[in-house]
């Protein structure tokens, strides 16, 4: 009845890197995002995520650079976060090509971010993110800066409230389960999609095809992102050493050894998964038709 | 065979300040057109089609559209017999009146009105709707002669939005959509104005095609149906 769930390759970036790590942090380089959301493009990804997780303003005109290079080449929707603070900063991404963006930290600080962003750009460019920590109560707080700082306001009556000021989505990322590989964190996602009327993204924690399946049937959510499940199937088909810039950890790129919590899976594989459990979404055999 | 750069037909993109004209700007151009952003009703009167994309308030945008002096060129070029082609809030821009946040005039190029999703109709029903869903011919005569020709019954495209276009006259929609027990429509023709709620640009190969067939139509290219059937890469 509802809408095909979406699978969402979560591209982490650092300068001009793909990175990925464990809880948000311990960043290994994995190589040029271009080639992977070009990749992931090819095989069926419903939409794109680029998330600059320096977010530095440093360097900020590279990732615009990457950006508009990306949305040339992809022709399905590509959202875009990390350190959006002003009306300016999110005009700048659109402006490069970007079709949503995904705000956390300016939000937190100034929820009219998400009003005013709202009604300048429409609701359904804006995505909120929430990155979430199970406290030792049960209750989720919500953290910004990559789960690093804590910001007492708890995520479902903030998931509510960002609703309300005109979110068009919400993007939850478990930040425990982030990187690990130990499954989506259901009562996370059900929680939040149980508390509000728009589409809600999960995020975080996949590590095989059954995570997926879960989230899908029984998490509430309208979209999937997956991150290290794709990278590293896809880095152990292409390998292409040296293709990394500037500073980082490449000890993956040299050993090739991935997280062995991990099963990685093509989007075909994860789609085909999806459909034989009776999740809908959109098929594979008609996607892509080289042009 | 490439057209050189400056014979390549022109499609001018209405720039009225929202929405992502970037998408709609690369997908002309992946095709093989040229396309100018511009809001310059000079541009658009002088261009082989023009494209009102949009995202946004439907008040905002009207508004916008009038202090740029756009309205009476758009009610010009839709009279022309020139392609005008409306994407997401560029298609409910043609109706008649909107009812979002209240009731707001349109450029009545198309008569019908634009309404809200009720989440209350269906439990479950998450507003706005997003994400990728099918279409479906409405009218007895398929697709053939539209800027959907060549594509399958049932095709997914990429929507966001949370208002549709209900057209008086059930005609001219081209194809339909079902969202919760919903059924709109999610593309119209009448004469050469076309319009599609989902997004051609962001909807993949299958919503390049209808760029491509757009390219076709004024004047370079090679149809959807003709690629098809040649094989050709």
């Amino acid at each position: 009845m509802g809408v095909n769930v979406r699978i969402i390759p979560r591209l982490d970036i650092k300068g001009p890197n793909l990175v990925k790590g464990v809880h948000l942090e311990g960043l290994r380089v994995l190589g040029k995002p271009e080639r992977f959301a070009r990749f992931y493009y090819e095989q069926g990804a419903d939409e794109i995520l680029y998330m600059d997780v320096v977010a530095s303003l440093y360097g900020r005109n590279s990732l615009l650079d990457m950006v508009a290079r990306t949305s040339r080449e992809i022709f399905v929707p590509l959202t875009v976060g990390g350190g959006l603070r002003t009306l300016d900063d999110i005009r700048a991404v659109l402006r490069a090509g970007a079709d949503k963006v995904a705000i956390n930290t300016a939000a937190i600080r100034d929820p009219e971010l998400i009003r005013g962003a709202a009604e300048r750009f429409g609701s359904s460019t804006i995505v909120v993110s929430i990155e979430a920590i199970r406290q030792r109560d049960g209750r989720f707080e919500a953290y910004t800066d990559n789960g690093r700082e804590p910001t007492g306001v708890e995520v479902l009556e903030w998931a509510e409230r960002a609703a309300a000021l005109g979110a068009g989505e919400l993007m939850i990322t478990s930040v425990d389960r982030e990187g690990t590989g130990a499954g989506f964190d259901l009562e996370l996602t059900r929680g939040v999609a149980d508390r509000v009327r728009i589409p809600v993204i999960a995020c975080g924690g996949a590590g095989r095809l059954e995570h997926v399946r879960d989230v899908a049937t029984r998490g509430g959510v309208s979209g999937i992102c997956l991150a290290s499940m794709l990278h590293y199937n896809f880095t152990r088909h292409h390998r292409d050493d040296g293709e990394f810039e500037g500073e980082g950890n490449i000890v993956y790129l040299k050993t090739r050894e991935s997280l062995s919590k991990i099963q990685d899976a093509t989007i075909p594989q994860l789609k085909a998964s999806l459909q034989a459990h009776g999740v809908p979404c959109r098929p594979v055999s008609t996607v892509y038709a080289p042009i | 065979m490439h057209l050189s750069e400056s014979k390549a037909p022109l499609v001018a993109i209405v720039d009225y300040g929202v929405g992502n004209l970037f998408s709609v700007k690369h997908a002309c151009e992946y095709v093989g057109m040229r396309a100018r952003i511009t809001a310059s009703g000079e541009e658009l009167l002088e261009a082989s089609a023009v494209i009102l994309p949009g995202v946004g308030a439907f008040g905002d945008a009207m508004a916008m559209l009038g202090r740029l002096d756009l309205v009476s060129v758009l009610r010009e070029i839709a009279g022309s017999g020139k392609p005008l082609i409306g994407i997401c809030l560029g298609m409910q821009l043609l109706m008649t009146e909107s009812h979002e946040f209240g009731r707001h005039q349109g450029l009545g190029i198309i008569r019908g009105e634009v309404v809200m999703f009720e989440r209350s109709v269906v439990k479950d029903l998450r507003v706005p709707h997003v994400g990728w869903n099918s279409i479906h011919p409405d009218a007895a005569g398929g697709w053939t002669g539209s800027l959907l020709e060549g594509l399958a019954d049932g095709e997914f495209m990429y929507f966001v939005h949370s208002l549709y276009v209900s057209p008086d006259d059930s005609s001219v929609a081209l194809s339909t959509t079902r969202y919760g027990g919903i059924e709109f429509c999610s593309s119209l023709k009448t004469g050469n104005v076309s319009a599609f709620q989902f997004h051609p640009e962001r909807s993949g190969p299958c919503g390049l095609a209808v760029y491509r067939n757009l390219a076709v139509q004024i004047g370079g290219g090679m149809s959807e149906v003709t690629r098809s059937r040649e094989g050709s890469k």
